[in-house]
């Protein structure tokens, strides 16, 4: 294995560029925004090569690095990526330069500080797809608390302190178990915060139940699924744009990745004992939540409803133990990083003409604005999962891996597609379709350039994942077979 | 003869310390009113030249005074942080003690008597010296807070401070007695060898011991030995205030080594279960009564209770790890704190204190620089990663996790959780809110504000590598189980 650098450059490049932008400081907006876009376009090209020179045959962690960081309690500074890690680091990187030029205009006021803000995070959501080392891996997972608190409390909406403090302090309180859990397995694995050394720890039931449960709660909270992800439609009402953008699509899969990397590997005794309960509350959150969705007059809450039914897909995925349905899960979460990612952009779209985000306060949008409308036409069937976009993908090879595993569930799942049919179309119609309901909608001014931009980026990525799945898939299946193998035998020491 | 040499050696950073304020004291009377630096500046001089004199010192082990003095690598990591943190103490000082009239040659000594107590705390190997020690610091510490005379906050909190600190150097002192009675030593090493004759239930070292806690707790600010903490806080100049809850800090940590690990540590099932009472008394009471405060001197007041609850985990760990992350626990508490009281120092001026919490509201606007390093630093007290706060609550929990406490552990990450709270609000009113009209915060860039800001980012920075200071830590606790 070479030795390389390229994912402490993936981490640093956007971290010390943020400080750099900060440092331009916010009366020379303009300079700090160029300068942003720079940083994130070259830390794009920094993760270029780690797809370019991955090795599909292995699932061994590729690109590793390993120096010793804090001796005196045996923690490394030890990085490295496998096939499910890897399009995580892309699609932050990908999304990172989206956010920034999404959001040229419509930020004005501290302009350096919300883009230093979102390189730092970037750096920091890039790190947790790296981390090999326990404490490593929960610096990383909650430093990203610190800008995300700032962005959705500096420059969200008006009930942005209540939904930011929410934000924090329900992810701090979910997230602190599982630092006694980690330190826990510290002392059962020779006296190692290494991941893979939990891996192969062996551990009693009760202990993994109960380590299961701590980790459980981080990573559920994150995803977020039902019952803890009322912290989710209030952060997504009142972040910016860019903030619900890179919550929704990377923050998000943070979670999900958590239960592939640490819940499944490291107590799989405890992951089949409890694998009733999350495929239950996978099923609500793909029923019940679903139809919450429906009701909301709010788009965005609409839509950070439909994240959490989305995200039920990828845990029900998940927790059926089976190669195609984990490895729907992850296509999930990447189309989901996609689609969701678009649905908040059109969304900022319209408020940023319009200031409410009122479904009523729309209606025929389609006639003054058609390329906004086709192209929401398409992030719209992508979120309904119509095959030719990415949203089909992943979830017909749910359904498909669960089929086999559990019909009944899988069935109650395929009943999410039809709710998930409803709430997306039906606001479609109100908001797109129709007479125009309102005067203000008729001055509405279609898609400029920058827009235009991020939205057929977007559009092209949910097209090519929805079409061509194969060489996504190419990628993680080493490394899925790897993890289906290593849920499937026992930890319980004989 | 030689000795007789090595005795006066070993004790060398004490001699110049004591040296030195005697010097300044007799300066400062002759040439105070024409030269009005020349106290600080003499004693910044000290600082440095005691700091030589250690880092000269470092290695060498050994007693001196017959057992009255002890030098090892506790020693010398102590004292040079203790010296760190009067330095910075100093430093930040000059411009509120010049706003206030009090700029005099008298709170310097005072000062360079406190630290003299801390460091024969820190390196005293007898019963009589630790008490010496100690008292020398608490007189100067009475005289400190009450220092501030036309204040009568500040002289109402020195008479507290005096009356409850008075009981509980009694309580102290009590139980050093009931330890002399058992073992008829004075000397902590006579001590710990004596004890091993002594039956673990027997009511008398019972009582010895609780005393003693009793006594630590209350230098500690462990709850419930914590009443004095907020109201002197909040009360004595913010000068004291910094001081208060820095260097001494680390004097009162060494009365758990030097009595508890060096002397009673065959007890250590003894005084371990009172640590988990302390403990849980003060995550408790430090991190919820905190939410309620509005004063920033009061509600720092109160973290602190929830911080040294924090770093008795460590102590009640036991272990030579946990006890060196407790350790830990305290330099990162004495730094933070440095830099928070250092915030409100520098915000405040003339007739204006900066303490109520709505003082900082919209500080991100007018102070970006400013608001950032209070944003550090309330995370870091919060214990958020990036940030060495946090490692100095990992430290401790994992020492409290191996000594097979998981139980306290999981009460402490979720206190953890609520203080992160209050630590937020902070940060919510300067970034979130907007400024009020007559809030009159005015930065004036100088020296001290320099210094703040390498405080703060030092939060940062050793966040991100907080491996060389937690090794140093870890070696000034090696071998002294």
């Amino acid at each position: 294995m070479t030795y390389s650098t390229l994912l402490s450059d993936a981490i640093w490049t956007p971290i010390l560029g943020g400080l750099l932008v900060l440092a331009v400081g916010d009366r020379r907006a303009g300079a700090a925004r160029w300068l942003a876009l720079l940083v994130s376009l070259v830390t794009f090209a920094v993760t270029i090569p780690l797809f370019t020179g991955f090795d599909t045959h292995t699932a061994a962690m590729q690109f590793s690095e390993r120096v010793a960081w804090i001796p005196a309690l045996n923690i490394f500074y030890h990085l490295g990526i496998d096939g499910i890690s890897l399009w995580f680091i892309l699609l932050t990187s990908f999304l990172t330069v989206l956010v920034i030029i999404g959001s040229w205009r419509n930020v004005q006021e501290r302009v350096a500080q919300f883009m230093a803000a979102f390189l730092i995070m970037e750096g920091m959501m890039i790190g947790v797809f790296c981390a090999l080392d326990a404490i490593l891996f929960y610096v990383f997972w909650e430093g990203m608390l610190i800008p995300m608190f700032l962005i959705i409390g500096v420059w969200g909406g008006p009930r942005r302190v209540y939904a930011t403090i929410k934000f924090f302090l329900y992810t701090f309180l979910g997230s602190v178990l599982m630092l006694v859990a980690l330190l826990y397995l510290y002392f059962h694995s020779g006296d190692s915060f290494s991941l893979l050394a939990f891996q192969k720890t062996p551990l009693g039931m009760t202990a993994q139940i109960l380590i299961f449960l701590a980790l459980f709660l981080a990573f559920a909270v994150k995803i977020p699924m039902w019952p803890v992800h009322t912290w989710l439609p209030d952060a997504h009402v009142e972040a910016p744009t860019g903030g619900s953008v890179i919550l929704a699509a990377v923050m998000l899969k943070m979670g999900a990745y958590g239960f592939l990397r640490l819940s499944l590997p490291i107590v799989p005794d405890a992951s089949h004992r409890l694998a009733w309960l999350m495929v239950a509350l996978s099923l609500i959150a793909i029923i019940y939540v679903a139809l919450v969705a429906i009701v909301q007059e709010d788009m965005k809450k609409l839509i950070a409803y439909s994240s959490v039914a989305h995200m039920g897909f990828v845990t029900l995925g998940f927790f059926m133990f089976d190669g195609v349905a984990i490895e729907g899960g992850i296509i999930q979460m990447l189309s989901h990083g996609f689609i969701s990612a678009a649905m908040f952009f059109c969304v900022g779209v319209l408020y940023d003409r319009m200031h409410t985000r009122n479904i009523k306060a729309y209606g025929g949008v389609v006639n003054v604005m058609p390329i906004f409308a086709a192209l929401m036409m398409l992030f719209a069937m992508g979120n309904v999962g119509l095959p030719g976009t990415s949203g089909f993908v992943g979830e017909f090879m749910v359904v498909l891996g669960t089929y086999q595993v559990s019909p009944w569930a899988a069935i109650l799942a395929a009943t999410g597609l039809i709710t998930g049919a409803s709430y997306t179309l039906w606001l479609f119609k109100r908001v797109i379709f129709g007479g125009i309901a309102h005067p203000e909608v008729a001055g509405l001014k279609d898609l400029d350039g920058r827009e235009m931009f991020v939205l057929g980026a977007l559009a092209a990525s949910t097209l090519l994942l929805g079409l061509w799945p194969a060489p996504f898939l190419d990628i993680v299946h080493s490394s899925v077979q790897h993890l289906v193998t290593q849920v499937s035998l026992s930890k319980i020491p004989v | 003869m030689n000795s007789f040499l090595t005795h006066w050696i070993f004790a060398l950073p004490e001699i110049w310390v004591l040296t030195m304020a005697c010097v300044v004291l007799l300066a400062d009377l002759y040439w105070g009113e024409r030269l009005r630096d020349l106290a600080s500046v003499l004693t910044m001089l000290t600082l440095v030249g005691a700091t030589v004199l250690t880092i000269f010192e470092m290695g060498q082990r050994g007693t001196a005074f017959a057992g009255l003095f002890v030098l090892d690598s506790f020693t010398n990591v102590a004292e040079l942080f203790s010296y760190l943190a009067v330095l910075v103490v100093v430093l930040y000082s000059k411009r509120y003690l010049v706003d206030r009239g009090i700029y005099r040659g008298e709170v310097f000594v005072l000062l360079l008597f406190a630290l003299l107590g801390i460091m024969v705390m820190v390196s005293g190997g007898n019963l009589l010296s630790v008490y010496l020690g100690l008292e020398l610091l608490a007189l100067s510490q009475y005289a400190l807070v009450a220092f501030y005379r036309d204040s009568v906050v500040a002289t109402e909190a020195g008479l507290k401070y005096f009356v409850l600190g008075a009981l509980a150097s009694g309580l102290l002192l009590y139980g050093m007695s009931l330890l002399y009675g058992l073992t008829g030593t004075l000397d902590v090493r006579n001590i710990a060898g004596a004890l091993v004759n002594v039956a673990a239930g027997n009511l008398v070292l019972v009582f010895a011991i609780v005393f003693v806690v009793a006594g630590i707790a209350f230098k500690l600010g462990a709850a419930p030995f914590h009443m004095w903490l907020p109201d002197v806080y909040q009360g004595a100049p913010t000068v004291v205030t910094t001081f208060l809850a820095s260097a001494p800090k680390i004097g009162a940590f060494a009365l758990v080594i030097r009595l508890l690990v060096d002397g009673g540590y065959g007890m250590l099932e003894s005084w371990q279960q009172i640590f988990v009472a302390l403990s849980l008394a003060s995550l408790v009471i430090g991190n919820v009564i905190a939410i309620a405060q509005q004063n920033i001197k009061r509600m720092l007041a109160y973290s602190t209770v929830g911080h040294v609850g924090f770093l008795s985990l460590g102590i009640v760990a036991g272990t030579e790890a946990g006890l060196a992350s407790a350790f830990f626990y305290t330099v990162v508490y004495v730094l933070m704190s440095l830099a928070g009281f250092g915030m409100i120092l520098l915000l405040s001026r003339a007739g204006f204190e900066a303490e109520r919490i709505d003082d900082f509201k919209g500080l991100a606007q007018r102070k970006p620089w400013y608001a950032f390093l209070m944003l550090i630093i309330m995370f870091s007290m919060a214990g958020v990663p990036p940030t060495v706060g946090f490692y100095a609550k990992l430290a401790v929990f994992q020492a409290v996790i191996s000594a097979g406490y998981v139980w306290l552990a999981v009460i402490g990450v979720l206190l953890a959780v609520i203080g992160a709270f209050y630590y937020l609000r902070v940060v919510k009113v300067m970034y979130f809110d907007k400024a009020d009209a007559e809030a009159g915060i005015i930065v004036r860039d100088d020296l001290a504000s320099t210094v703040l800001s390498i405080n703060s980012l030092a939060l940062l920075m050793l966040g991100i590598l907080p491996g060389p200071l937690m090794a140093f830590c870890f070696y000034a606790m090696r071998g002294m189980m």
